[in-house]
């Protein structure tokens, strides 16, 4: 290098000047993330509760308030208060006389697309699926995502079929997807034309989620009468 | 890289003449997959606008506590605490917004318009010029999307905004709302952004010889 | 917890639900480094071992971050894990391979603004996906837009010859064929149950 490119060249910074920038940069990013977490945290817990609610009281049409349980293998169902954790979830709906309308089950399974994610109301008096909502899906616009908005799809849910069998072991006839029209059970899900997997995936996910709750519930009826 | 420009062209070239959409071809992944209908795009470009904004002005205002070794690193640790700020306020406000914009919120961490900016002008310029250029190249994304957004909602969907437009028998084009009608959207308006370009540089072109006619 | 068999998680990751094709993601590198077939083949290579080298430790920052509380952390921690795997990458290639390092230009950093690599992190954080579902993620991701990649590559080259309108050239035209690849990626739709 000749003298005067060296004289020319910058000096560089010092060591203190790049921690200095970095640790001043990032404290500051650090205060306005956690300050706007802060911020907005009781909001969007006070939305998921309130869409959650919303969906509750959709596929419960009878009920007016709800709780909810989480469920143990050895337990059985406990009601979940205060700050309790606990994993898996249902919700419990009662109705204005506070007695028992059904529990609000989530659900997913793997769809045409992706993953559907989606909550079903279980009536204990007709000991069948009362209603749904999809929660998530990415079916495709305009023929999978029928599984939302078809009335006769939907139709299916108001009184689906699913008591156990006599030992309470298992369905008595588990929820099988039909071509559309060929409906003649209630325990038979009618397809779409057109949106056939979708709706398969659907009346599938039901199946395999009514045959691991159904029993168990029926089994730990007691754990859910009346308000604790 | 000192601008003579005034304020005002600093703002407006980022809506026309070096639109990050149209012109730059910069961010295009969120471009084609949030703007399957018009308001997905429009929040999605007005939530990439805010970052944009809101870095250039914090680069612009840091530019001389920067060293250069770092300045990359501090410049997406700007970018992405603001893409995080903005993914909880959207949280707050639309659970429903939120759930269809999806992950591409945190994405707007890596659109490169964002860091692009940052290097190639907030570093460079004063905090108010940098304001409006984030101000102009936000508003022209914001602008750009939702045109792709409010073409690919009327073909695909017969609505705009969620209003319908047209009577039910309108036979709705699904394939433009899925992944390839964002492609052949933005394939579109590529193709008549090319041709405005072709026919002004021919009309230039045309004029000059003119001019050179009558002076030779 | 998801019960996905891992060949479902392959196929969708690469077929059905191709990073490029179906969520748009990794477009730069997609419209950028698909002129030559042999650069799209080896960008591909470099990106599909990103992504594994970042989806492992995206899973172990996942871990980190619900331990202690602090869920808002997680863009700035993917972003940096990111930054210095694509370093160290850069690194490597250069040491290794110099041709390779210098016929894969800017774009070899650019990996790092590749919104594939960050998508590949969050959507496996979303899923709740375990260990072994975001290696295998990872794998079928990257393979599926290595697949995107060198499909453009090919058209492309073959296109150079072709006699297009002026308009198109370029950036439309690359579009368009996008577009079209992705409708015929729609076929995979269904596939692996």
């Amino acid at each position: 290098m000749s003298h005067s490119e060296l004289a020319s060249a910058p000096a560089p910074p010092s060591i203190w000047h790049m921690y200095r920038a970095m640790v001043g940069v990032g404290v500051f990013c650090g205060l306005l993330i956690v300050s706007v977490f802060q911020v907005t945290l009781p909001r969007i817990e006070r939305n998921k509760a309130e869409a959650l609610q919303k969906a509750i009281f959709h596929v419960l049409p009878n009920a007016s308030t709800s709780t909810t349980y989480y469920f143990d293998e050895e337990v059985g169902f406990k009601l979940l208060e205060g700050d309790d954790v606990g994993e898996p979830l249902v919700y419990a709906g009662y109705d204005d006389a506070q007695q028992l309308v059904g529990l609000a089950i989530e659900a997913q399974g793997m769809g045409y697309q992706d993953v559907i994610a989606l909550i079903y109301g279980y009536s204990f008096a007709e000991e069948a699926i009362i209603g749904i909502q999809v929660l998530e899906s990415k079916e495709t616009p305009g023929l999978g995502d029928k599984i939302e908005t078809d009335p006769d799809f939907l139709a299916n849910f108001e009184s689906l079929d699913v008591s156990v069998r006599g030992d309470g072991s298992a369905l008595a006839n588990p929820v099988v997807p039909v071509k559309n029209g060929e409906k003649t059970k209630p325990w038979e899900v009618d397809g779409i034309t057109g949106a056939t997997i979708s709706s398969v995936a659907i009346a599938n996910l039901l199946d395999r989620s009514a045959q691991y709750w159904v029993p168990r519930i029926r089994r730990k009826l007691s754990d859910f009468q009346g308000q604790e | 890289m000192a601008s003579s420009k005034s304020s005002t062209d600093e703002f407006i070239k980022g809506l026309w003449n070096e639109n990050p959409v149209f012109v730059q071809v910069l961010g295009m992944c969120p471009v084609l997959a949030v703007s399957n209908t018009a308001m997905n795009a429009l929040a999605m470009g007005l939530a990439t606008a805010f970052v944009l904004i809101m870095s250039n002005i914090v680069v612009s205002s840091l530019r001389s506590f920067i060293p250069k070794q770092v300045r990359i690193a501090t410049y997406i640790l700007i970018i992405a605490t603001f893409v995080t700020v903005v993914d909880y306020v959207i949280q707050a406000v639309s659970l429903d917004l939120y759930k269809a914009l999806g992950a591409f919120i945190s994405l707007i961490v890596v659109n490169c318009l964002i860091l692009g900016r940052a290097e190639a002008f907030a570093s460079k310029n004063t905090v108010v010029r940098s304001t409006l250029d984030g101000l102009g190249m936000g508003i022209g994304f914001a602008f750009a999307l939702f045109c792709l957004g409010a073409v690919r909602e009327i073909l695909g969907n017969g609505s705009l905004f969620g209003a319908p437009l047209f009577h039910d028998s309108f036979q709705k084009w699904v394939v433009m709302i899925l992944p390839s009608g964002g492609f052949f959207t933005l394939a579109g308006w590529l193709l008549l952004f090319n041709w405005l370009k072709q026919r002004k540089a021919k009309r230039e072109a045309a004029t000059t010889l003119g001019l050179r006619k009558e002076v030779a | 917890m998801v019960d996905d068999s891992l060949w479902t998680i392959f196929i969708n990751a690469s077929l059905v639900n191709n990073f490029v094709l179906a969520y748009f993601l990794g477009i730069c590198p997609f419209l950028g480094v698909s002129s030559k077939l042999e650069t799209a083949s080896r960008m591909g290579a470099a990106v599909t071992f990103v992504m594994l080298v970042s989806s492992v430790c995206a899973f172990g920052i996942q871990a980190l971050l619900v331990a202690i509380d602090a869920p808002y952390l997680k863009l700035i921690a993917f972003i940096a894990v990111i930054a210095s795997t694509v370093q160290l990458v850069e690194m490597f290639i250069k040491k290794v391979s110099p041709a390779l390092f210098r016929s894969l230009g800017i774009f070899l950093p650019l990996i790092t603004t590749n919104c594939a690599i960050l998508g590949l992190a969050l959507f496996q954080t979303n899923k709740g996906y375990s260990f072994v579902q975001c290696i295998v993620y990872a794998l079928g991701a990257g393979a599926g837009f290595t697949l995107a990649l060198v499909l453009m590559a090919g058209l492309r080259e073959k296109l150079e010859l072709a006699d297009v309108p002026d308009v198109t050239k370029g950036t439309a035209m690359a579009l368009m064929i996008a577009g079209l690849l992705s409708v015929t990626f729609m076929g995979f739709g269904g596939l692996g149950g």
